[in-house]
Formats: structure tokens, C-alpha cells, sequence
């Protein structure tokens, strides 16, 4: 499988002195579906605004399927779309112009223009405000409409930048499944997020980016396997007045009904069972403290602290 | 046409046809403003203070200030459709929609230009229509007329996504036109010929651009001058073209859009 993109040796040192990217390497197969996570301040927009030449790199390469950034940046910029964290159409044109104009831009025929525009407005729910002004949509809808916007070219590889930020839970999982269906369209994706369970849901590989610097490349699967202990909590069925003694189990009270739990990948779960049933405990439901991948993430980015602090 | 010159060709259409249908849509603070206040220069200057100040340049005043006032309408409208279109989208982001697209910095400044010299046309084409309830406005020559007119509205189109590009905020898209277009094109012999001058301010006059360029549109239109046309035309084509370069060379730049 050929690669989507290549990043090799990225910097960026904003006029400031501020440097948000230390010389990062990066490749996104063709076909996958990516996620790069970081916290705030990382170097992720950074990443994405040299990507889509509204930041430029101090150094350093960027290839997008063969399209040097340097050489060929109307090469890269047809293979690419890029929905950005931050809203950025004009709020006075109509949802429908706006994407037949952006279309226009890519040098797509009005006639071609129109038809993509009605197929995206209506696969992203929005053909019924395809005459409102942009500024009358709801939240959701500029999401959406950014998408759509993003995928009116038809490029090869979308970068969304938290394209679910402040989006309810049942928008979230719609525009999940439309992701992977065009994922599993062709479409090489990579995503930012701050929902660890967004990421977790969609990508097959990740990057995590701290301080301008890539400290965990991987599959989404290796990655997880490095997660060791597992924290559950327990609703229980009685009240306790203190933590149950469980052999092998750190455990504590949250609250009167609720134990949570460290359980190491090599115990299971089956003998904490039964230490509880010997206690006369009975557990109504089960569940992870945090998201698994968002506990490995606090512990990366933790331990790059260390390294990083003076 | 290869790939790249249609896809461009597109890209112009859809940036001017964007352009066009903002100032439309928004008809009454663009193309309504200028007619009335023209009207008022006809009413004030050209029927009621015109009457008694006689003839200039051997044309009744109405008829020598109609060109003046025309091209006043013109400077005004080209530079302001640009500068306050282009400076919006910096300030909503949606500049960004055109950044990271593949259209080259050429189609970007040809096409914000055209949106603006059509808006000064109009406004032109509206302002010489409603001249015509005041007076029986002759063309002398109308190459130079149309040349002048497109190279003035050009010249300023140009201008005013110069201002754009630097501009941080509104106040900056307003001091070029306060502080210096107006006072240039108050001087510029819109009112006036500078044969009424003292020979010092004759020559101080000379060197403000947009005397050149009404005085060359009113030749056009009246056949009368206060300077060289060939002169004129000559300085509005390099100013046009260095102009061009400038805009160009600042998109790619990034100048005010990019980190």
C-alpha cells in the first residue's frame, strides 16, 4: 500500500521563538484511518496548518501521495481536505453557495459543482438548510457543512481537526459512522480529538504529538496491548462502610455503593469476583473508570513531561 | 486549455460571480449610496452654485464636473468593494477556503480586481445615467474614455486589497479612504481646473495621480485637459501593473493570512 503522507524533520518556530514542532516524522498509509493525538498546545493545528499551507514550516518535507509541499503545493492542496477546529466560511453566503463556490476554487465545473453539493448536504443532513445563511446553522451544521465542504473536491486524504468539538452524542455518532463509510470508501483520514473513545472507535493507527515531538507512533491494537492495569468501578448492591479487603485488588471507596478497582491485565476479573462473592458483596454493574486508550495517554504524555521538564 | 489554465479559468469565474453577487445582494449600502450622493453634487454644485459660477474650460460647470464626479464614484467604489470584501474574509477565516486551494495568487488578486472594477463600473454606468437628467453629456472620445475609467477602477481595485492585505482591523480598511483618497480626489480637479491656480499649486497639483486620471477622463468625454494624456495613460498602465505585482507578491507571502 503506498504512502498518503510523509512528514520528515518538521519544524516550526513561530516569529515569537515559540517552537511547536521539533523536527517531527511521520507516515499515514493510504487507505488508513489516523489518529494524532495530543494535548493542547502539542503541535497537532501546527501539523494540520503546515499541511494545509495556512502555516508555513520552518523546515523540514511534507509529501502528500507523491506531491511535495515545496514543489508541487497545487499537486498536494487537490489531494487534500481539511475541515479546521475553528469555523472559517463566510457566515453571510448560503450553505449550498458556499460549497459550489469552494468547488469553483478547486476549478470543478458549476454544473459538476451542484450535484456534489446536493449529494453532500444530503449525506450529512443538511439538504433542507441548503438555502439558510450560513450564520443561522446550528453548531452541529457548520460542523457538518465544513465536512461537506472539505469533501467537495473529493480529495484522497481528509484531515478533520476535532470535527465532533461541542457536537452532541447522537450528531457524534453519526458523523462517525459517515466517516468510516468513507474511510471504507478510500478515503485516508486522520483525526485530532479530545474524545479518547472517538479515536479509539475509528482509528486503526495513532500518533501522539507532546511538545513538537512524536512519542508514541503505533497501531491503535499495539498500543492498547501496553495498557497493563485496567481501572473498573463496581455499583454495588449494598452500602459499605469501607473498602472490601481483596487480595491482589487495590481497592477504594468512591462513595457508599460504588468500589473502584485496579485490575492487572494478567489477573482477570474472575477472581475478584469471587473474592467479592466470599464477601457477600453483589456487584450490580461494571464499568472502565476512563477510556483505556485516554488512561495510556495520560501516562505517555505524563512521562514526556518528566523527560521535557527543566 | 490544459488541466491547470481551465481549472483556473473556473476558479476566476467563481471568485468574480462571488464578488458580484455580495455587492448585489447588498445593492443598498453598495450601489444606492453613490447614486444619491451624485445626485446631490448635480443638484448643490452643478444646477444651483453651477449657475453662478459661469463656464470652465468652455463648457458650462454641470458639464465639466459630471466627468469628475464620475470618476469620483469610480475611485471610491473599485477601492471599498475590495478592501472591505477582502479584509471580511481575513476577518471571518473564509480567506482560508481560497488559501488552501489549489487557485494561483494571480487568479486570486485578477479575480478580487475584477469584482472590484465591475462594482466601480456600475456605479459609473448609474452615475452617467442619472447625469443625464442634468445635462446633455457628449463623448469625445470614447477608447480614452473606456481605457481611463478601466485603468482608474483597476488602479484602485488594486489598492484597496493592498490596504486589505495589512489591515488589522476596521478602523484600517477606513484611513486610506478618510485620510487620503478623499483629500487626493478633492484636489484632483473633479471641481476645478488647476489653470485657476497659482502657478506653486499647479505644480504641487501635478503630482497628485488622480488629477491626471479625471483630467484624462474628462478629455474623454469633454475633449479638454489640464495635462498630457499621453502622459497619463502611460502612468495609470505602470501604476496598474506595479500594482498587480505588489498584490501578487503579497498573497504569496502570506502577508496577514499565514502563521
Amino acid at each position: 500500500m503506498s504512502t498518503a503522507l510523509s512528514i520528515r524533520q518538521l519544524t516550526k518556530t513561530y516569529g515569537n521563538g515559540f517552537q511547536a514542532l521539533k523536527g517531527i516524522d511521520l507516515d499515514v498509509a493510504e487507505g488508513d484511518f489516523f489518529a494524532l493525538l495530543g494535548p493542547n498546545g502539542a503541535g497537532k493545528s501546527t501539523t494540520i496548518g503546515i499541511l494545509s499551507t495556512l502555516v508555513n514550516k520552518t523546515s523540514g518535507t511534507v509529501n502528500v501521495f507523491g506531491h511535495d509541499l515545496d514543489r508541487d503545493p497545487a499537486g498536494l492542496k487537490r489531494c487534500l481536505g481539511v475541515v479546521p477546529q475553528e469555523f472559517n466560511f463566510n457566515q453571510f453566503e448560503k450553505a449550498f453557495d458556499i460549497l459550489v463556490t469552494q468547488a469553483g476554487y478547486y476549478g470543478i465545473p458549476a454544473k459538476v459543482a451542484k450535484e456534489r453539493a446536493e449529494r453532500y448536504l444530503n449525506q450529512l443532513g443538511l439538504w433542507d438548510k441548503r438555502d439558510v445563511s450560513s450564520r443561522m446553522l446550528s453548531g452541529g451544521m457548520k460542523r457538518r457543512l465544513m465536512i461537506a465542504r472539505a469533501l467537495i473536491h473529493q480529495p484522497r486524504l481528509l484531515i478533520l481537526d476535532e470535527p465532533t468539538a461541542g457536537v452532541d452524542i447522537e450528531l457524534r455518532r453519526s458523523m462517525w459512522s459517515f466517516l468510516t463509510e468513507l474511510n471504507r470508501e478510500g478515503i485516508t483520514i486522520i483525526l485530532t480529538t479530545h474524545y479518547l473513545e472517538e479515536a479509539e472507535q475509528l482509528c486503526r493507527n495513532i500518533g501522539i504529538i507532546d511538545h513538537g515531538q512524536i512519542v508514541k507512533n503505533t497501531s491503535m491494537r499495539e498500543l492498547l496491548k501496553q495498557l497493563h492495569v485496567e481501572t473498573f468501578l463496581l455499583d454495588l448492591k449494598e452500602s459499605q462502610l469501607v473498602a472490601p479487603q481483596l487480595d491482589g485488588y487495590p481497592a477504594r471507596l468512591v462513595d457508599d455503593h460504588t468500589l473502584e478497582v485496579q485490575v492487572e491485565k494478567s489477573q482477570g476479573v474472575n477472581e475478584l469476583f469471587r473474592l467479592l462473592a466470599s464477601q457477600g458483596i453483589e456487584v450490580l454493574s461494571l464499568r472502565n473508570k476512563t477510556n483505556r486508550l485516554e488512561e495510556l495517554f495520560v501516562s505517555l504524555v505524563e512521562n514526556n513531561l518528566q523527560k521535557v521538564a527543566p | 486549455m490544459s488541466v491547470e489554465i481551465r481549472a483556473n479559468w473556473v476558479a476566476l469565474q467563481t471568485i468574480v460571480r462571488r464578488e458580484v453577487r455580495r455587492y448585489t445582494r447588498i445593492w443598498p449600502q453598495t450601489l444606492l449610496p453613490p447614486a444619491i450622493t451624485m445626485v446631490l453634487y448635480f443638484v448643490i454644485f452643478g444646477s444651483l452654485i453651477g449657475s453662478r459660477i459661469g463656464e470652465m474650460g468652455g463648457f458650462s460647470y454641470m458639464d465639466y464636473i459630471v466627468p469628475g464626479l464620475i470618476m469620483m464614484s469610480v475611485i471610491t467604489n473599485s477601492y471599498s468593494n475590495v478592501v472591505s470584501s477582502f479584509f471580511s474574509a481575513k476577518f471571518q477565516r473564509s480567506i482560508e477556503e481560497l488559501l488552501v486551494s489549489p487557485v494561483s495568487p494571480h487568479v486570486i488578486v485578477a479575480g478580487f480586481a475584477l469584482g472590484g472594477i465591475t462594482r466601480g463600473l456600475a456605479v459609473a454606468v448609474i452615475v452617467t445615467l442619472l447625469s443625464m437628467f442634468f445635462t446633455d453629456l457628449q463623448v469625445h472620445h470614447l477608447g480614452i474614455t473606456v481605457l481611463v475609467i478601466s485603468l482608474t477602477a483597476t488602479i484602485f481595485a488594486l489598492g484597496g486589497l493592498i490596504n486589505a492585505v495589512f489591515a488589522r482591523n476596521f478602523d484600517d480598511i477606513s484611513i486610506v479612504p478618510t485620510f487620503v483618497l478623499t483629500p487626493l480626489t478633492y484636489l484632483g480637479g473633479v471641481f476645478y481646473s488647476i489653470n485657476l491656480l497659482p502657478p506653486f499649486w499647479q505644480g504641487l497639483s501635478l503630482a497628485n495621480p488622480i488629477l491626471h486620471m479625471v483630467n484624462a477622463f474628462r478629455y474623454g468625454i469633454l475633449g479638454v485637459s489640464d495635462i498630457r494624456i499621453g502622459v497619463a495613460i502611460s502612468f495609470m498602465l505602470a501604476a496598474a501593473a506595479v500594482l498587480y505585482l505588489v498584490c501578487v507578491r503579497l498573497l504569496q507571502s502570506g502577508r496577514g493570512m499565514r502563521q
